[in-house]
C-alpha cells in the first residue's frame, strides 16, 4: 500500500477506473483505464498537487494485450513526491486523449510518443513527427521494428 | 493611421548556425525585427539511443548515456547507474567511497557544463573574453576527466555498483586546488559581465517566464529556480548521499535571462563548496558494491583464478539479469531534471529505457519566451536555456 494520500482519494473518486496499484522500490504506480485519462490527470494536478509532468512515454508490450502502455511520471513540487500513472492502449485502437491541456509539457512528449511509437493522441494541437523526418514511415521504438532499420540486413559482426 | 507594410517574413535560423548550439533549426516569422512566431525543429542528431539500449546489456548502455549531454557526461552516467541500481535494489549497498566520488565528479561536471554555458552565452551576446576565460578553466576539468576516466569527454566512468576504477594518485590535490580557485574565477567573470551595461541591456527583462508558466511547460533546474521556485532534487529527493552535504540552493525571483545567469553563477560557487566537502569526506575503501552477480571481479582474481576468469567472462558477455519491474530515477543534472525510466522484463537487457532530457523540455519554452520580442533576443534566449542537442535528439 502506498503512503501517498492521493492514492485513496483517486480510488474513491475514480473507483471504476483504477485497474491496478503497484508498489515497487518505493515508487507507486497506478494503472487506470484510458477513457477518463484527462479527468484523472486534471484531478491529479489540481487535488493531488502534481503540477509537474516529468515524463510521458509509452512502452510496447508486443504479444500482450493490450499492447501499449502510456506512462505518466508525475511530480509534486510542493511535497516533493512522485507518482506514476499508466494507461493501457489496445493495438487496434491505438489512441488516447491528449493531456497537453493539463500540462503544457505534454505537447512535445506526446509528439515524440506519436513519432516513435505511433500512439495517436486525440485532440493534440500539433501532432507531427518530432525526432524523425516528416516523411519517415513506421515508428522505430515499436518492438517489431528492426533495430538496424527497415530494408537492411541485420548486422552480422565483422567479416574480416 | 494607415497600416504600414506589415508583411511577415519567414526565415530559417539554423540548423547550421553557431548560436543555435548545435543542429537546432528555428523557423522564425518576423514582422520587421519582431518575432511573431518561432517554431523549433529538432531531430537532426537523433541516433536512436533508446532503441539501441534495448539491444544492449545494462553495462553496455553506459557509454551510450554519456553521448546524450556530451557537455556533462558524468551526470548522464550517474543518472543511469542510479536507475539501474534502484531497479536491482542495491542502492544502499554502494560503498561510501564510490558515493563520495560520484558526488565529487557530478559537481565537477556541473562546473564543466556551466562553464561552457557561460562561455557560449557570452560569446553569442558579443563578450569574447569570457569565452576564452571559461574555456581556460574548463580545460583543467577536461584534463582531470582524462586522468580519472581516460577520456576527455565521453567518460564512461561510473559502473552499476560503483566505479570502473579508483581515482589516480594526485588528482585529489588537483581537485582541491581547482575548487579553491574557482570562486575567484567566478568573481572574474562577474567583473566582466554583471555590471556591464551592454550585458544588462541584453539580458535584463529578456526571455521572461513566470513560475506558473515554467512549471506548466516543464522547465527544471536553474531555469525554474530563476523564476522563484525553490526546488532542487539534490536537496529535496537526495541521491548518492547528497543529504550529507551543506549547500544552498540559489533562487532568484525575476525569471529573466539575467536572473538565470546569476542563478547559475551562484550554483557554480555552491558546486565548489560541495567539491571541497566531498574531498574532506573521501576516505580509502572499496569502490564497488559487494554484489558478485552485478559487478566485475577484481583484476587479480581474473588473471590468477579460473573461477574469476569465468565470472568476468560471464558478466561481460551475458550481463546480469534484473528482476521484472520499473523505476524512474531523476537527478539534478546541470541543465535540469534528468530522468531515466527503466522497464525490466527479467532479462539482461532493458526492456525499455526512456530518457527524460532536461534540454528537450526546456527548449519547449523557447517560443513563449521569444514571441513578441526582437530577433536579437532569440540568440540570448537560446543561450540562457543552455540546450545541448545531443540530449534533445537522443
Amino acid at each position: 500500500m502506498s503512503d501517498l494520500a492521493i492514492v485513496e482519494k483517486l480510488k474513491a473518486k475514480f473507483s471504476s477506473e483504477v485497474i491496478d496499484e503497484v508498489e515497487f522500490r518505493g515508487e507507486t504506480t497506478i494503472t487506470v483505464k484510458k477513457d477518463k485519462i484527462v479527468d484523472i490527470c486534471t484531478f491529479m494536478r489540481d487535488t493531488g498537487g502534481f503540477n509537474l509532468l516529468c515524463d510521458l512515454c509509452s512502452v510496447d508490450y508486443l504479444g500482450q494485450s493490450p499492447r501499449f502502455m502510456i506512462v505518466y511520471n508525475l511530480y509534486n513540487i510542493t511535497t516533493k513526491e512522485r507518482i506514476r500513472l499508466k494507461a493501457p492502449v489496445d493495438e487496434q485502437d491505438g489512441q488516447i486523449d491528449t493531456v497537453s491541456g493539463v500540462w503544457g509539457t505534454a505537447n512535445w512528449m506526446e509528439r515524440e510518443c506519436w513519432d516513435l511509437m505511433g500512439i495517436d493522441f486525440v485532440g493534440h494541437p500539433d501532432q507531427r513527427r518530432i525526432l524523425m523526418p516528416a516523411d519517415w514511415e513506421g515508428h522505430p521504438l515499436r518492438k517489431d521494428y528492426p533495430v538496424q532499420g527497415p530494408d537492411r540486413e541485420p548486422y552480422q559482426g565483422r567479416l574480416s | 493611421m494607415a497600416v504600414k507594410n506589415s508583411e511577415v517574413m519567414t526565415i530559417n535560423m539554423g540548423p547550421q548556425h553557431p548560436s543555435t548550439h548545435g543542429v537546432l533549426q528555428l523557423i522564425l516569422e518576423l514582422d520587421g525585427e519582431v518575432v511573431r512566431k518561432a517554431t523549433p525543429h529538432i531531430g537532426y542528431l537523433h541516433r536512436g539511443v533508446e532503441k539501441l539500449s534495448e539491444h544492449r546489456t545494462y553495462h553496455q548502455v553506459i557509454p551510450l548515456t554519456d553521448r546524450l549531454d556530451y557537455l556533462a557526461p558524468m551526470s548522464n552516467n550517474l543518472g543511469y547507474v542510479l536507475a539501474v541500481e534502484k531497479l536491482l535494489g542495491i542502492t544502499d549497498q554502494i560503498p561510501e567511497r564510490a558515493k563520495v566520488v560520484r558526488v565529487l565528479l557530478a559537481e565537477l561536471t556541473r562546473l564543466k557544463s556551466h562553464l561552457v554555458w557561460l562561455a557560449t552565452h557570452a560569446l553569442d551576446i558579443g563578450a569574447m573574453t569570457v569565452f576564452l576565460y571559461c574555456f581556460r578553466e574548463r580545460e583543467v576539468i577536461t584534463d582531470l576527466y582524462e586522468k580519472i576516466s581516460g577520456a576527455r569527454m565521453t567518460s564512461n566512468y561510473f559502473r552499476v555498483g560503483g566505479l570502473s576504477a579508483d581515482l589516480p594518485a594526485g588528482v585529489e590535490q588537483e581537485m582541491r586546488e581547482y575548487a579553491e580557485s574557482m570562486p575567484a574565477h567566478i568573481e572574474e567573470y562577474e567583473g566582466l559581465l554583471t555590471g556591464n551595461r551592454i550585458w544588462q541591456k541584453r539580458t535584463i527583462g529578456v526571455g521572461h517566464i513566470s513560475a506558473e508558466a515554467a512549471i506548466d511547460i516543464g522547465i527544471t533546474g536553474p531555469g525554474l529556480r530563476a523564476s522563484g521556485v525553490d526546488w532542487d532534487l539534490r536537496r529535496d529527493n537526495p541521491y548518492s548521499g547528497y543529504e550529507d552535504y551543506e549547500f544552498e540552493v540559489p533562487v532568484r525571483q525575476e525569471g529573466d535571462t539575467f536572473a538565470r545567469y546569476k542563478a547559475r553563477l551562484d550554483e557554480m560557487r555552491q558546486s565548489s563548496r560541495i567539491i571541497l566537502q566531498a574531498l574532506d569526506k573521501l576516505k580509502p575503501g572499496p569502490i564497488l558494491a559487494d554484489c558478485p552477480k552485478v559487478v566485475l571481479p577484481p583484476k587479480e582474481e581474473v588473471v590468477n583464478s579460473i573461477e574469476g576468469l569465468i565470472h568476468h567472462f560471464k558478466i561481460v558477455t551475458e550481463g546480469f539479469d534484473v528482476e521484472p519491474g520499473e523505476v524512474y530515477q531523476g537527478i539534478e543534472a546541470p541543465k535540469g531534471e534528468l530522468g531515466y525510466y527503466l522497464v525490466s522484463d527479467g532479462s539482461s537487457h532493458p526492456y525499455r529505457m526512456k530518457v527524460r532530457p532536461p534540454s528537450f523540455v526546456n527548449l519547449q519554452g523557447l517560443p513563449q519566451m521569444v514571441e513578441g520580442r526582437l530577433l536579437a533576443d532569440v540568440i540570448a534566449v537560446i543561450g540562457t536555456l543552455d540546450i545541448v542537442l545531443g540530449e534533445i535528439d537522443r
